[in-house]
């Protein structure tokens, strides 16, 4: 059975590798080289699945130990891979909603000369990401999160030859290597303090550890979180990844690589527990993400940017309810999986719009799509109603739980929490409106477009093919994943929901206990329901009943804020690039003068001394005589000296 | 007599010749007033010698001697090859070996 989970991981890493390394020959078959590989990694996580759901709920780890990576005495390091519930439940996501994109990218990679190597790329990723959720210690996931950062990196820059999308990639890489800098460090801080960092014991030896170290070791795994999952302060690379090919932002930038960090944060639950002030810190940061993604999405007018920022915020409700504790770890990852079918989903499905719409981003210049892509407009369609939390839907069920369990954390903190959710709740129901009816209801804009848009600064210019874009649907290759992605989003939620039964497959990883709200549960699910119908009116005033303007409004002072993304590069240019100068340029001032002035100072002092020394030697035999008897009579009176005492 | 007072007369030709070597210009009397304070040290050893009755002091001066003899026939050549290049035999004008 156990042996199974290697040939899991290598499928894809083969894929890569056969891929990458085997030149134009590989052309013609390599999309299904990589997907095929892809599907057969999911078929063998199926296998897997099927054979832990025959054991007993308790039973149901298994370990393979493949080699020992780093043999040291005192300090060892297997390439070992677990696999329990919450592994196989990402196991399954990861390669499940990967095969469909991988499927999809036949399509809309069809033109692009470079298909193979895409493939290639997809497939290194969804090896690293096996690796990242199987290693069964803390430097094996290391090697799997150092892994999708550096696929998401190729992937990002895919089309390197647009400046910006080479800039986002490099940017992104930035980015997260501040957020690598804090796993490597909590990596260091384990081993010191427990000598090992294999998951069992440290997650066990929890116990007999001082709260500090597990509080420092907590927040630095926090700090990895947030680059990886794009939570504030380190969110701001996740709006430029989408300069990317959709189908990556759809797997990479949505549905797995950034839920990375609610993995972390959830396998490190133990650590988490411990630490109360590491959990409040965790909370804030998701709450504040939640809000801060839900307001970016608002405001703009790129149709990935759009998802991005709800991306960034539904993943804030993630890291919201993995600071919960056991109340929240479960709940937390069936948000993710429902998050992953529709998220994906919409992604894709504004990848088939673009498609049809000459790779056009800017919604403005949408409108009317409905009639002309019936099958993008029915899944983008359930995606969103998913995603709003229209009740039935996947994310009804999930993004509720969170809700309920903000409440449930109790005082003052569980209002606010709470408060925060059921408003990001409202907001996610405007945005996702706004974008669904700037899409595919009202007047066909693209029909007669001004020449460019001045007025909006942040909206790439229109990808000009020349004439009147002619919207059409997509292929049957990119449509079917939609189609399925669309099932989850539909039934995901409900079949995980009813009976708690997602919840009860986790609970021997994450442990359960269940919340109690201060308010029923039927009233939170109320209350969320009226903030949805309030978000949803609200946008249907401002853009289903008034035209849309082509041009981008001046809008106020929070709008425009937001477009910019809310001022982050603006903050980060002005503090951290800014700041950083300043720190080198007077790094560079105390070396040139204290740390060379020191040298140059000794140099020159014992320049002048020799050229002054120098005047000694004057050629004149009498003057060395008279310095000789000098020496000698010193040296005499010296001896004499120290005889007498 | 008290052998102590040949170490004065030591000391008093050791005087004349360092004063010597010090004042005078003309190499051949640095030369001699070399010669002068290495007999005021050959002096002294063979008083210390007599004084302590033993002869290493007495041997000591031999090797003075032979080394003294060697050191005229360099010193001379020397001093004679320097007046035949510069028409001057003193040591001031050979003041070349300088910075």
């Amino acid at each position: 059975m156990e042996n199974l989970i290697a040939p899991l991981i290598a499928a894809p890493l083969l894929g890569a590798a056969v891929l990458l390394c085997g030149g134009r020959r590989l052309d013609k078959a390599g999309h299904w080289i990589g997907t095929a590989l892809a599907v057969a990694s999911f078929v063998l996580g199926a296998v897997l699945f099927a054979g832990l759901l025959g054991r007993g709920a308790e039973d149901r780890t298994l370990v393979q130990h493949l080699f020992s990576w780093i043999p040291v005495e005192g300090f060892q390091a297997d390439v070992a891979f677990r696999l329990d519930q919450l592994s196989m439940t990402f196991v399954l996501l990861i390669t499940g909603v990967g095969s469909l994109i991988h499927v999809y990218s036949i399509g809309y990679m069809e033109h692009d000369e470079r298909r193979r190597r895409f493939f290639g790329y997809l497939n290194l990723f969804l090896a690293a990401m096996l690796i990242l959720v199987l290693a069964d210690n803390y430097l094996l996931l290391y090697l799997g999160w150092e892994g999708v950062g550096l696929a998401s990196y190729l992937l990002i820059g895919f089309w390197q030859h647009k400046p910006s999308a080479a800039t986002a990639a490099k940017k992104a890489f930035l980015v997260n290597r501040v957020g690598d800098m804090g796993l490597s460090i909590a990596i260091m801080l384990m081993f010191t303090t427990f000598g090992t960092f294999a998951f069992t014991p440290v997650l066990g030896s929890v116990g007999e550890t001082g709260e500090g170290t597990l509080t420092a070791i907590a927040l630095m795994l926090l700090l990895a979180a947030c680059g990886k999952s794009a939570q504030v302060p380190l969110q701001s690379w996740l709006g430029d990844a989408m300069e990317g090919p959709t189908p990556v932002s759809a797997l990479i930038h949505a549905a797995t690589m950034v839920t990375a960090g609610v993995y972390l944060i959830v396998r490190s639950g133990a650590i988490f527990n411990a630490a109360p002030d590491a959990q409040l810190v965790v909370t804030v940061v998701g709450a504040v993400t939640l809000i801060f993604g839900a307001i970016v999405g608002c405001a703009k007018d790129d149709i990935k940017k759009a998802l991005a920022g709800s991306t960034m915020s539904q993943i804030g409700y993630m890291v919201l309810a993995a600071g919960l504790g056991p109340i929240g770890y479960a709940v937390a990852i069936m948000h993710l999986v429902t998050h992953g079918f529709f998220k994906a989903g919409l992604f894709l499905g504004a990848g088939s719009v673009m498609h049809g719409m000459n790779d056009e981003v800017d919604m403005r210049r949408y409108g009317g799509l409905r009639k002309y892509m019936p099958v993008t407009f029915v899944t983008f369609g359930l995606g969103y109603l998913a995603i709003i939390g229209f009740p039935g839907l996947s994310g009804f069920f999930s993004k509720d739980l969170i809700i309920e369990s903000a409440f449930a954390k109790g005082g003052v903190q569980g209002w606010i929490l709470g408060t925060v959710t059921l408003v990001g709740a409202g907001i996610t129901a405007f945005y996702m409106t706004r974008v669904m009816l700037m899409t595919f209801f009202g007047e066909e804009r693209w029909r007669n477009l001004p020449a460019a848009s001045p007025d909006a600064p942040d909206v790439e210019p229109a990808a000009d093919h020349g004439g009147v874009p002619h919207p059409h649907e997509s292929p049957k290759v990119m449509t079917v994943p939609m189609i399925v992605l669309a099932f989850g989003s539909v039934f995901a939620g409900a079949f995980f929901g009813i009976g708690e039964r997602f919840v009860h497959w986790l609970e021997p990883v994450t442990a359960y206990e269940h919340g109690h709200p201060p308010v029923s549960a039927l009233t939170v699910t109320a209350a969320t329901v009226t903030v949805m119908v309030i978000g949803v009116g609200l946008a249907w005033l401002q853009y289903g009943r008034r035209p849309v303007p082509v041009v981008a409004p001046r809008g106020s002072l929070l709008t425009r804020a937001a477009r910019r993304d809310l001022l982050q590069d603006d903050f980060n240019h002005v503090v951290l690039v800014r700041g950083g100068e300043h720190l080198t340029r007077s790094l560079v001032y105390v070396d040139h003068t204290l740390v060379d002035g020191v040298v140059n100072g000794t140099a020159a002092g014992v320049g002048g001394l020799s050229s002054r020394m120098r005047r000694l030697q004057n050629g004149f035999a009498r003057s060395y005589a008279v310095s000789m008897f000098g020496g000698t009579a010193l040296l005499v009176a010296a001896t004499l000296l120290m005889r007498a005492v | 007599m008290n052998p102590v007072n040949y170490l004065y007369l030591a000391a008093l030709l050791f005087t004349i010749g360092a004063t010597g070597v010090l004042i005078r210009r003309n190499a051949i009397v640095v030369f001699m007033c070399i010669e002068l304070m290495l007999n005021a040290c050959n002096l002294s050893l063979i008083a210390f010698s007599r004084m302590h009755g033993n002869l290493d002091g007495q041997i000591i001066a031999f090797f003075t001697m032979v080394v003294a003899a060697a050191e005229v026939v360099v010193g001379l050549a020397i001093i004679v090859s320097l007046f035949r290049t510069r028409h001057s035999a003193s040591v001031d004008d050979a003041a070349l070996m300088k910075l």
